[in-house]
């Protein structure tokens, strides 16, 4: 050996150096590696809104489309459902909609635009199953309580007949009700708002 | 004698010049020293690696003919059952093997509570094993969604969705996942990638890792008694036998069972009454309705139950979360001194025991609907589960322990017992009248053995 101390502190500050721009590195090429997983453009493109006739749409009857690979629920509902609604608020969990996604035409006890016809997604807050259509009362596997409304098969979440959901189940919110407006009184389009004048 | 090597041997030396592959034979099979003792549980390890190997093979095999598009995959699968040679031979070895691996992997992690497996110096090998368990289930479940059938969809759906009960980022963590804002052919495609490639190579890591883990600090055994304490001359412990040919063959038994077992589901009953492949899978996907019933495949209830039990969102999330982090934290949590439970306390063998019930109760529960009853009965078992574990440190420093022997004590075989079952069976029905005695009932002595077995029961419970 000619030099017996060996300065270190290079070597420390190459090594420094070299892991600081080593990370740099990876932490740019993580960017195109995690993006790529995110929904491509084609994908993000495919929303476009649906129509929905509702003009042979009957009392009682619910009628499902399919927007962004969605179910969307259209029901049509009677005096005597709209009457049994405004008295269920104590037991819900949300009844004025005040967590829930809705657009603002529709943020009212009946969550619909015009009251009779309610237009929802499909799909539980919860994890996103799809309820059942359960508009009959008190049937015998759901007990004397049931007034009319969705039941989530997987976990058991309860929807009264506006989407709310019931106290003392999963799901945390009401149903979604996605952006829609009337063309004309018996065709919807879903998908797109009303126009605020 | 004629000591030139031949040919062949020529050829293995130049090989062995340039690669430890003896060494390697040898620190792990021919010269690896496991307790002389292992018993039925120590079958599945394994078995386990046996299935791995079930699954690679069928697992390619499938890929050959499988096609990864939502618009195919559906029939693509079918196509395998109905058209390709013995194309259903090998998709229900895949889909039977799964339903295994899990049946397997429970004994495997029962034996470890049994005897303490995961205990000091064990506890890595324990962590490598649950994180072999994780990503167990993330293979199961992303294979589960290539069927593309209705249950495969809105399985998926629901565990994609329970990402985004995650405060803040869930929802675009879901997204992410999904890469799409439904369960699409993006996210089968990419489920694909995963379920083939990505899983698989961290299975073969993460098990390399639990081999390595073990053989550094060698194999418990039912007596949870350290064979390294007492040696030979030669080094060997005096409690240990070289894992090849002992145990070796004796996993070839093992295997020759299970194979009994495997071959007969899959030739007499590859869906297993619905539980190993459900009958709602063999209806194509449809994103409009969810079937009336959706349960998990079998192995995944349990965790399902727990989900369920909770009424939110978050909460459930965590629950069923908790249920695989606190197996995480097992070697912790238990402070008790003895390793094996037959020289542990009355009080583990029977927190272990209601433990098993609520796991197969909590499973059962979660194949069945949602009824107000049905709830409040996984609510308890929910609870029981976690109390298992989180009052561990609590309850096992209440322990009486046995005293633990120092050398490993070997189970009388079945041949050695003879005479004692001929005593019993005697007692039964010998029936002594005076000097002579005949063949018949002997209530007394029938007895007699009932009290006996019960005393013995309530001793072993202490």
């Amino acid at each position: 050996m000619i030099d017996e101390t060996v300065d270190k502190s290079k070597r420390q500050f190459l090594t420094t150096a070299l892991t600081v721009v080593g990370a740099v590195g990876t932490g740019y090429l993580a960017v195109p590696f995690l993006s790529q997983m995110q929904p491509s453009v084609k994908a993000m493109a495919a929303g476009a809104p649906v129509e929905v006739d509702i003009s042979k749409i009957e009392e009682g009857q619910l009628i499902r489309v399919a927007w962004r690979g969605k179910p969307v629920w259209v029901l049509q509902r009677s005096p005597e459902t709209l009457e049994t609604l405004k008295t269920l608020d104590g037991q819900l969990r949300d009844p004025q909609s005040n967590e829930s996604e809705q657009p603002a035409s529709s943020k009212n006890p009946a969550r619909s635009m015009k009251p009779e016809i309610f237009v929802a997604v499909g799909l539980c807050t919860h994890l996103g199953c799809s309820p059942t259509f359960r508009p009959e009362v008190a049937p015998h596997d759901l007990g004397a309580d049931w007034k009319g409304g969705f039941f989530c098969p997987c976990h058991g979440s309860w929807f009264d007949l506006a989407g709310r959901v019931y106290k003392g189940v999963p799901a945390p919110t009401n149903l979604e009700v996605p952006p829609y407006r009337y063309v004309t009184d018996s065709l919807i389009i879903v998908g797109e708002e009303e126009k605020t004048a | 004698m004629n000591l030139k090597p031949t040919r062949l041997r020529m050829c293995g030396n130049w090989v062995l010049d340039r690669f430890p592959l003896a060494q390697v034979w040898n620190e792990h099979m021919a010269h690896y020293y496991a307790p002389k003792n292992f018993n039925f549980w120590y079958f599945f390890g394994s078995l386990a690696l046996l299935v791995l190997v079930n699954q690679f093979i069928t697992g390619i095999l499938l890929t050959m003919n499988y096609k990864p598009d939502a618009k195919f995959a559906f029939d693509s699968v079918e196509y395998i059952m109905r058209d390709v040679n013995w194309g259903w031979l090998v998709r229900y070895m895949h889909s039977t093997g799964a339903s295994a691996f899990f049946i397997v992997i429970y004994m495997h992690m029962f034996r470890g509570l049994l005897y303490g497996s995961f205990k000091q110096p064990r506890e890595l090998i324990w962590i490598f094993g649950m994180l072999l368990f994780v990503a167990l289930m993330a293979e199961a479940f992303m294979g589960y969604l290539l069927p593309w059938g209705q249950m495969s969809y809105w399985g998926a759906q629901v565990i994609i969705s329970l990402f985004s009960a995650i405060p803040v980022v869930g929802d675009d963590l879901a997204l992410w996942i999904r890469g799409d804002y439904v369960i699409s052919d993006a996210t089968l495609n990419r489920f694909f990638a995963f379920h083939v490639i990505a899983v698989p190579l961290v299975l073969v890591l993460l098990v390399f890792m639990h081999i390595v883990a073990l053989h550094e600090v060698g194999s418990n055994n039912p007596d949870g008694v350290d064979i390294k304490k007492s040696k030979d001359p030669w080094g060997h412990p005096t409690d240990g036998i070289p894992f090849h040919p002992y145990y070796t063959v004796k996993d070839v038994v093992g295997v020759a069972v299970f194979l009994i077992f495997f071959a007969t589901v899959i030739f007499y009953m590859p869906e297993m009454g619905g539980y190993f492949l459900e009958h709602a899978n063999f209806i194509p996907a449809d994103p409009m309705k969810t079937p009336e019933h959706i349960a998990p495949v079998w192995y995944f209830t349990p965790f399902y139950s727990i989900l369920r039990a909770i009424p939110d969102k978050f909460a459930g999330v965590i629950g069923m979360g908790g249920a695989i982090v606190v197996l995480f934290l097992l070697p912790w949590l238990d402070r008790g001194k003895v390793k094996s439970i037959r020289y542990r306390g009355g009080i583990y063998k029977k927190a272990l025991m209601l433990f098993v019930v609520s796991f197969i109760a909590l499973g059962y529960l979660g194949t069945q609907p949602v009824t107000p009853l049905a709830t409040v009965m996984a609510r308890i078992f929910t609870a029981y589960y976690f109390g298992f574990f989180l009052l561990m440190p609590i309850y096992t420093r209440w322990e009486k322990l046995k005293p633990v022997p120092n050398h490993i004590t070997m189970e009388p075989t079945l041949e050695e017992r003879i005479p004692e079952m001929k005593a019993v069976f005697d007692e039964v029905t010998l029936v002594t009248d005076g000097e002579n005695s005949k063949r018949g009932f002997n209530p007394t002595g029938a007895k007699n053995v009932l009290i006996r077995t019960a005393k013995n029961l309530k001793e072993s419970l202490d």
